[in-house]
């Protein structure tokens, strides 16, 4: 079984990344472009059985850093 | 004074922090990600600049779980001294010694200079060789120095006289300024400008060499 975590920065988190993004974008001619926000995915391969809360953990233990990011996870 | 200095994968200032606390009289012992005891009677540990595990994942992140982190941890709670730098602030946000982490530079560039640092307190055992109010001259090298903690953490920092140093120029989008802060206890200081960089003749600056003098009279083992 697979999970698939997103992690993104949380509202409010300044993203200089996804600005110089937008800033290209909107330089390249695509001006319909008000706001990027760039994020990871991590894809975990696991052991048949492993819970979505396990996950869960694993996020907020490693993946993600609580105090700037926010997850999500789909478990497939 | 007996200093503990962690070496990580990836790790580059930790021999130039070993010869700092070294020319302010301290013993030190070099110890490995890997190892899961500090060394007995350490004093202060500290956490070098560098790329610990290439910046994977979050900078800091894999080095704030490894196992002598979980030994760094128990002796900060314990009251133990500690002083990351550079990246070893980077691993004490990360392992939650101490508050918020650090961001990429609002600018995306890796800024390598030396820039003006206040001392905002000197009521703490690394800033007493400094008055408040003093500017000091030290390099910078980092690419994910943009102090961020929530409003009510910075202002709490501010408030209970833990910011030990704001930038007189902010280079990086650091909120508050900040360059480095202050455990609750005042014993665990984070900071990303580099004062070993600064703390011999042959380094250009001497503007470092205090904050290593002060902790010499450190001598309480936790």
């Amino acid at each position: 079984m697979k999970a698939r975590v997103h992690v993104m920065l949380k509202n409010g988190v300044l993203d200089p990344q996804g600005e110089a993004v937008r800033h290209a974008l909107g330089a390249m001619g695509f001006d319909s472009v008000n706001g990027v926000r760039q994020g990871k995915v991590i894809e975990l391969d696991l052991a048949d059985g492993t819970t979505e809360a396990t996950v869960n953990e694993m996020c907020e233990k490693l993946l993600s850093n609580m105090v700037i990011e926010s997850y999500t996870v789909e478990m497939s | 004074m007996h200093a503990a200095v962690v070496v990580f994968p990836g790790s580059n200032c930790d021999r130039d922090l070993a010869v700092a606390f070294e020319a302010a009289g301290a013993k030190v012992s070099m110890v490995w990600h890997k190892d899961t005891k500090l060394p007995d009677g350490v004093d202060i540990v500290g956490v070098p600049g560098g790329f610990s595990f290439g910046d994977y994942l979050r900078c800091g992140a894999i080095a704030a779980n490894s196992p002598i982190c979980n030994e760094v941890k128990a002796h900060a709670d314990r009251g133990g001294y500690a002083i990351g730098i550079c990246n070893g602030f980077q691993v004490l946000a990360e392992t939650g010694v101490l508050p918020g982490a650090l961001l990429r530079n609002v600018g995306l560039k890796y800024i390598c200079k030396t820039v003006g640092l206040n001392v905002v307190t000197s009521q703490c055992a690394y800033t007493e060789g400094y008055s408040a109010g003093d500017i000091i001259d030290i390099p910078i090298a980092h690419h994910d120095g943009n102090y961020f903690a929530d409003d009510d953490t910075i202002a709490r920092l501010q408030g209970e006289d833990r910011v030990a140093f704001t930038y007189t120029e902010n280079p990086n989008g650091a909120k508050g300024d900040i360059a480095g802060i202050l455990s609750a206890n005042k014993r665990v200081l984070g900071m990303m400008p580099h004062p070993e960089r600064a703390a011999d003749a042959g380094h250009g600056g001497t503007d470092g060499q205090a904050l290593f003098r002060a902790l010499s009279g450190i001598l309480t083992p936790a």
